[in-house]
């Protein structure tokens, strides 16, 4: 119980912080937390897989990047409405993500990783050859951010601070929407089959159907992060669907610890918080960032969050629920 | 009206390439009667087990649970049907506490699998079952520990516990009692033989202690090299000459003694 309050009064008091920070962060700490929250979702939405179905994908940047391309074609032959484009990219990544995921959860362990590689691969392609839709390697730009209307209130994405909180904003929904799934009787399927997905079976669960609905909900959360990541930069580029890119969001679970809800997120926020102090001093910052993420890795076994919640459990004396 | 045979086995056969690990076999399970099959090591019992659940394909012969023909239907759909098996090498959730052990099958068997959107802790008809199982088990005050850090009868326990979150009418259980202590094979005989006498489940044991076998079973199977050698009661099989061939009197006899 004392170990719940005292969760519960960290997470109060962060989104506090992530809520006030505009008004006292300077624009160029706002655009780093603008970075570390768009890929706090994405990173999230991969721990669905890996940390709580055990399912390790390395197609989630294709599905990232395709929700990032939908919306801004959306944009750039649609009508200019924040809206669409977010409904556009959210149709078409789930849609996405149900033909890719009918196919990889019929297998497991290394066989669903590989699989997930191919079409992640083949989404890459399609994004890098087709210049003709998405501008091939050079990416697609070129389209006016349309204004944050709230209907109340006009905003305008042009502004950090105001493009800032409508990434809170998705970010926060994205997280509740995660950690009531987690706990609910699905989120206990979840960890089911990552534990035993044959034992599950046995008794009686449709294990593909489940690990489907984990496969369509992780990849429209990516679709949706691509979006953010898209609108931040301004351009929808392949690199987006590359594995490489999936491989951050393995860096960051892992770093700040899979199978913990907000691990990714504090692996995020690591991540970038040392690149940016890192660049600072030194343009080998690659050599640095790495030794220190080896460095943490082995320090941490569990992931820094995940660690620090097993000894705050350690010495309180009861397990987590 | 219900029939009182539960399940029937005709001539059932299964060969892995061109050994015959099953040949042949037939046999009958009365409702509510504690059944047990023994046999030497690799006498196909596990297979038998295998076949009957679904897991694998006979190579002949047809199974019948509840008068319906169940050959080659699938684990999960068995399940349902109400036939459940447990394994020999402990097969359980290790990360997972006791109680989301229990839940797991619990929330399948109340068709929750999909429920995203509900606070698993606030089932509570869901968590008062878990914890009657549990209770009935003598687990429920380790409700909240990692089955990967309970002592080694006590995961055979859980994988009981799974099978009767399940409502079983039928379990078939692969040596309840490998590899545990003596006073471990006492309880776990001791829960078999309670819940047989006081649910509506009918158990089916494989055992390789004959005297916990000769001691619970009403009616003993005896299964060597794939193929059913004898059945009857306790003292008929001890008396049949095939058997305490098969067992080189050895073991018959020790437990004589
Ligand atoms: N999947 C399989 N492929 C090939 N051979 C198998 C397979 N499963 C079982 N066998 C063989 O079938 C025979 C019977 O095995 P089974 O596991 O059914 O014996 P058992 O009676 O359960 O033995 P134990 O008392 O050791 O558990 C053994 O010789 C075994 O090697
Ligand atoms: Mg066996």
């Amino acid at each position: 119980m004392r170990i719940r309050r005292a969760g519960s009064l960290w997470i109060v008091a962060s989104t506090a912080f992530l809520a006030a920070a505009p008004f006292f962060l300077s624009t160029y700490w706002i655009l780093i937390l603008t970075e570390i929250l768009t890929m706090s979702l994405f990173a999230m939405s991969f721990n669905l897989l890996f940390g709580y179905t055990g399912l390790l994908s390395f197609g989630q940047a294709g599905i990232f990047g395709a929700g990032g391309y939908l919306a801004v074609l959306s944009l750039l032959h649609g009508p200019s409405s924040l809206w669409g484009a977010f409904a556009a990219a959210l149709a078409g990544s789930a849609l996405i993500s149900l033909v890719i995921g009918w196919f990889c959860v019929r297998r497991d362990e290394i066989y669903f990783a590989i699989l997930t590689l191919g079409f992640g691969m083949m989404l890459f392609t399609v994004a890098h050859n087709w210049r003709s839709l998405t501008g091939g390697s050079d990416g697609l730009g070129g389209f006016t951010l349309p204004p944050l209307d709230l209907f109340v209130w006009r905003g305008s994405l042009a502004d950090p601070r105001h493009f800032y909180f409508l990434v809170l904003a998705v970010a926060l929904i994205g997280a509740i929407l995660l950690y009531r799934m987690v706990n609910s009787p699905f989120g206990l399927m979840l960890r089911s089959i990552r534990e035993n997905t044959q034992r599950l079976s046995f008794v009686g669960a449709d294990v593909r159907a489940v690990r489907l609905c984990a496969f369509v909900v992780a990849g429209t959360l990516a679709g949706i992060a691509g979006v953010l990541f898209a609108f931040f930069n301004r351009i929808a580029s392949p690199e987006m669907l590359h594995w490489a890119f999936s491989g951050k969001a393995v860096l960051m679970t892992i770093l700040g610890g899979s199978g913990v809800l907000l691990g990714p997120a504090v692996g995020a926020a690591i991540f970038f918080v040392l690149e940016h102090v890192i660049t600072a001093y030194t343009t080998n910052w690659m050599v640095f960032l790495g030794a220190i993420l080896i460095v943490l890795v082995l320090a941490f076994p569990r992931g820094v969050l995940g660690s620090l919640l097993d000894l705050v459990q350690r010495y309180r004396g009861r397990p987590r629920s | 009206m219900s029939t009182p045979i539960l399940l029937q086995v005709e001539s059932l056969s299964r060969s892995f390439g061109k050994f015959q690990a099953l040949s042949d076999v037939s046999l009958e399970i009365p409702r509510g009667r504690l059944c047990a099959l023994i046999g030497p090591n690799g006498a196909g019992k596990t297979t038998f087990y295998n076949v009957v659940s679904g897991r694998y394909r006979p190579t002949r012969g047809r199974v019948f649970f509840e008068g319906r023909d169940i050959t080659g239907v699938p684990p999960h759909k068995l399940v349902k049907l109400g036939l459940l098996r447990s394994f020999q090498i402990t097969n359980i959730f290790p990360a997972l506490t006791v109680l989301e052990n229990v839940l797991a099958p619990l929330a399948v068997m109340h068709g929750m699998s999909f429920a995203f959107w509900r606070s698993l802790s606030s089932q509570q008809k869901l968590v008062e079952e878990a914890l009657t199982i549990l209770e009935r088990l003598g687990l429920a005050g380790q409700s909240h520990r990692e089955v990967s850090t309970l002592a080694y009868g006590d995961k055979r326990l859980i994988e009981i516990a799974i099978v009767l979150a399940c409502r079983p009418r039928l379990v078939l259980l692969d040596e309840p009692t490998a590899g545990m202590n003596p006073e471990e094979t006492e309880r776990m005989i001791r829960l078999i033989h309670e819940l047989a006498a006081h649910s509506e489940i009918t158990f089916f044991v494989t055992e390789h202690d004959m005297k916990v076998v000769f001691s619970v079973a009403q009616t003993i199977f005896v299964l060597n090299q794939g193929r059913l050698l004898a059945q009857g009661t306790p003292e008929e099989i001890r008396a049949n000459p095939a058997v305490r061939q098969a067992y080189l009197g050895g073991s018959l006899d020790a437990e004589r003694a």
